[in-house]
C-alpha cells in the first residue's frame, strides 16, 4: 500500500471512523461524502464502539498476493451496535467455533505482509469478544 | 432512437492460450464476426476489458486491437466495468447505433490471464473491490462470494450440497460446446471433493482463469438484412450499479443492480422474466446464480436452489442457463465472459448452438455482472 493512501486511512484503520448523516442520522462506515438515503452532504466524523456480532465468515486458502504468510486466515462481515456491515479479517479465531450472532470485538493489528515499501501496515480486525469466550466461573 | 441488430460473431476457443496474445485473440474473434456478417464496413470499435493493464502489461488496448486487426482510423475506444466489461462493451455499441452516430460498431471482449500465477490473478479480480475495505484486507473475490453462500445457507437452511446441481448443468452443457474450456462432466462426489478456495467455496464453486476473446458485429436493423446470416434484434439493453462495498448494501443477499438491470432491460423490451427462453447468467460463483435468478424473478428469495435441483435450469428446463457452459463449463477471461455470453445467446436463438439447442428458443437473456454484485447489465436479444 502506498504510504499517502495508508495515511489517509488512518482514522478509519485504527479509530474506526466512519461517519454520520446529519439529516438523517444514518451511520456509515466505511466514511461516504453523501448520504445515500436523505443525499444531504456535510457528514460529520462518528467513531464506533467496535463492538458487533458476526454475520459471516469464510476461511481463505487461496490467498491474493500480499497475504500468503497469513493463509489460512479467516475473514467475515460483522454487524456493529450502531448498525453498519463492516468487512474484515477475524483475529485470534484458531480453534473458536465460529457462529452467525457470536459477539466479536475490534482490535488493531498487522493486516498483510510487509510489502516492497517495507513498512507494515496496520488496522482493525475483529475477534471473538473477550469476555464472551472466558469460562464462567 | 433507432432499433440495433446483431448480425455477426466470432468467438475463440476459452482455454490457456500459451501461444497466443491479448491481441491474437481480439483479432481472431473480430475476423469470425466480420466473416459471419458477410459485411465489410466497420465504423467504430469498442472492446471490453477488465485486465490488461494488470495482467498484460498493457493498456490503450483498443487502438492496439483497431490497428492489429487493420481497422485504424477508425474510433475505438476501450469499455470497463469489470467483470461486466462484456455486457458494458455491447451496450456501449448498441448506443452508438441506437443514437445514429454510428452504423456498424464492433464490440469485442477480450481478456488474457493466464500468463501470471494464480496468487496474481486473484489480487488483480481483487481490483473490483474496494480497494481500500475489501482487498486492502485480504479479502478476495471468493472470499467475498464465500461470505455470502455461508450466510445464504445459513437463512435458508441450505446444504454446501445444494448447490451442486448448477455446476453440473454448466459442465453438462459445455461438454456441448466445442469452444468450452472445462468439457468433462461433473458428478455430485466431485463436487463434493473439489479443493476448497475459500470455504464454502471451493474449485467446482468457481469459474476459471482463462484466455478468450468474443465479438459482436451490430448495425441498424433496418439494414440487418444485408447480413449473410438472420439479424438478431437487441429488444432490451440496461445497466444499474449498486454500492462497491459488499457490506455497504441494506441486505448484501439482495443483488439490486442485478434486479434493477433485468427488470428495465424487460420493460423495454415489454417482457416479463416468465416470456425469456433462456437466460446467459454471471455464474462466476454458484452462490451468483442462486442470488441473480432470485434478483431477476425467475425463483423466489430461498427458492432458487430448489429450481435447479428440479431439474428446471437445464436445457429441456423452463428456464436454461448457461446452456453452452456459463462461466464455469466455459471458462471465465473475465472481460470477455459478457460477450461469450451475448454470442452464445445469439447462437441460440439462430438455431446454431448444435446438440446444446434450446429448442424453439426466440428470446434470451444476458447477463453480465461486475464486482460483488456493484453493477450489472442486462441485455435481451430476440428473433
Amino acid at each position: 500500500m502506498e504510504l499517502p493512501r495508508y495515511h489517509r486511512l488512518r482514522g478509519p484503520y485504527y479509530r474506526l471512523e466512519g461517519r454520520a448523516c446529519p439529516g438523517c442520522s444514518r451511520r456509515f462506515f466505511p466514511p461516504r461524502s453523501v448520504c445515500p438515503t436523505c443525499k444531504s452532504g456535510g457528514l460529520r466524523p462518528f467513531a464506533f464502539c467496535g463492538r458487533g456480532t458476526l454475520y459471516s465468515w469464510s476461511h481463505v486458502l487461496q490467498p491474493a498476493r500480499g497475504f500468503a504468510s497469513m493463509a489460512p486466515y479467516t475473514v467475515g462481515m460483522v454487524r456493529l451496535e450502531e448498525g453498519p456491515l463492516v468487512s474484515t479479517q477475524l483475529a485470534d479465531a484458531d480453534g473458536v467455533e465460529l457462529a452467525v450472532g457470536m459477539p466479536l470485538e475490534m482490535v488493531t493489528r498487522r493486516i498483510r505482509d510487509a510489502d516492497e515499501h517495507g513498512y507494515i501496515v496496520y488496522g482493525y480486525k475483529f475477534r471473538p469478544l473477550l469476555m464472551a469466550t472466558r469460562p464462567r466461573p | 432512437m433507432r432499433d440495433v441488430s446483431v448480425i455477426g460473431v466470432g468467438q475463440t476457443p476459452v482455454g490457456e492460450h500459451w501461444d497466443r496474445s491479448l491481441r491474437d485473440l481480439a483479432v481472431e474473434a473480430i475476423a469470425e464476426a466480420r466473416r459471419d456478417a458477410g459485411v465489410d464496413r466497420v465504423d467504430a470499435l469498442y472492446v471490453g476489458n477488465m485486465l490488461s493493464g494488470e495482467l498484460a502489461g498493457q493498456e490503450n488496448v483498443a487502438t492496439l486491437v483497431a490497428d492489429a486487426a487493420g481497422l485504424l482510423p477508425k474510433e475505438a475506444l476501450k469499455i470497463e466495468a469489470a467483470c461486466a466489461s462484456g455486457g458494458a462493451v455491447l451496450r456501449a455499441a448498441y448506443l452508438a447505433v441506437a443514437c445514429g452516430a454510428h452504423d456498424y460498431v464492433l464490440a469485442v471482449g477480450v481478456e488474457k490471464m493466464t500468463d501470471v500465477l494464480t496468487d496474481g490473478v486473484t489480487a488483480a479480480l481483487a481490483l473490483a473491490a474496494d480497494a481500500d475495505y475489501e482487498a486492502a484486507h485480504g479479502i478476495t473475490f471468493a472470499a467475498l462470494n464465500a461470505i455470502l453462500m455461508r450466510r445464504y445457507m445459513h437463512e435458508h437452511r441450505a446444504s454446501h450440497e445444494d448447490f451442486a446441481p448448477f455446476s453440473i448443468n454448466a459442465h453438462r452443457n459445455a461438454a456441448l460446446n466445442p469452444r468450452a474450456m472445462y468439457r468433462q462432466p461433473i458428478t455430485v462426489e466431485d463436487f463434493i471433493r473439489s479443493p476448497i478456495v475459500a470455504d464454502p467455496i471451493n474449485i467446482l464453486d468457481s469459474a476459471g482463469i482463462s484466455d478468450g476473446a468474443a465479438a459482436l458485429l451490430v448495425c441498424p436493423a433496418s439494414e440487418a438484412r444485408r447480413a449473410r446470416r438472420p439479424p438478431v434484434r437487441i429488444t432490451g439493453s440496461a445497466c444499474a450499479t449498486d454500492t462497491l462495498g459488499l457490506a455497504e448494501r441494506t441486505d448484501p443477499l439482495v443483488w439490486q443492480a442485478v434486479a434493477d438491470s433485468a427488470r428495465l432491460a424487460c420493460e423495454q423490451a415489454k417482457l416479463k422474466p416468465k416470456d425469456i427462453d433462456l437466460f446467459e447468467l454471471h455464474d462466476a460463483f454458484t452462490i451468483v446464480s442462486v442470488l441473480s435468478l432470485e434478483a431477476c424473478g425467475f425463483a423466489d428469495r430461498g427458492s432458487a436452489l430448489k429450481l435447479a435441483a428440479e431439474g428446471r435450469i437445464a436445457l429441456e428446463g423452463d428456464i436454461p442457463i448457461c446452456t453452452l457452459g456459463g462461466l464455469k463449463g466455459r471458462g471465465h477471461p473475465v472481460g470477455a465472459s459478457g460477450t461469450y455470453q451475448l454470442v452464445e445467446t445469439a447462437l441460440q436463438l439462430r438455431g446454431e448452438a448444435g446438440p446444446a439447442q434450446v429448442k424453439g428458443a426466440s428470446i434470451g437473456m444476458a447477463q453480465s455482472v461486475g464486482g460483488s454484485g456493484s453493477v450489472a447489465i442486462t441485455h435481451i436479444l430476440q428473433v
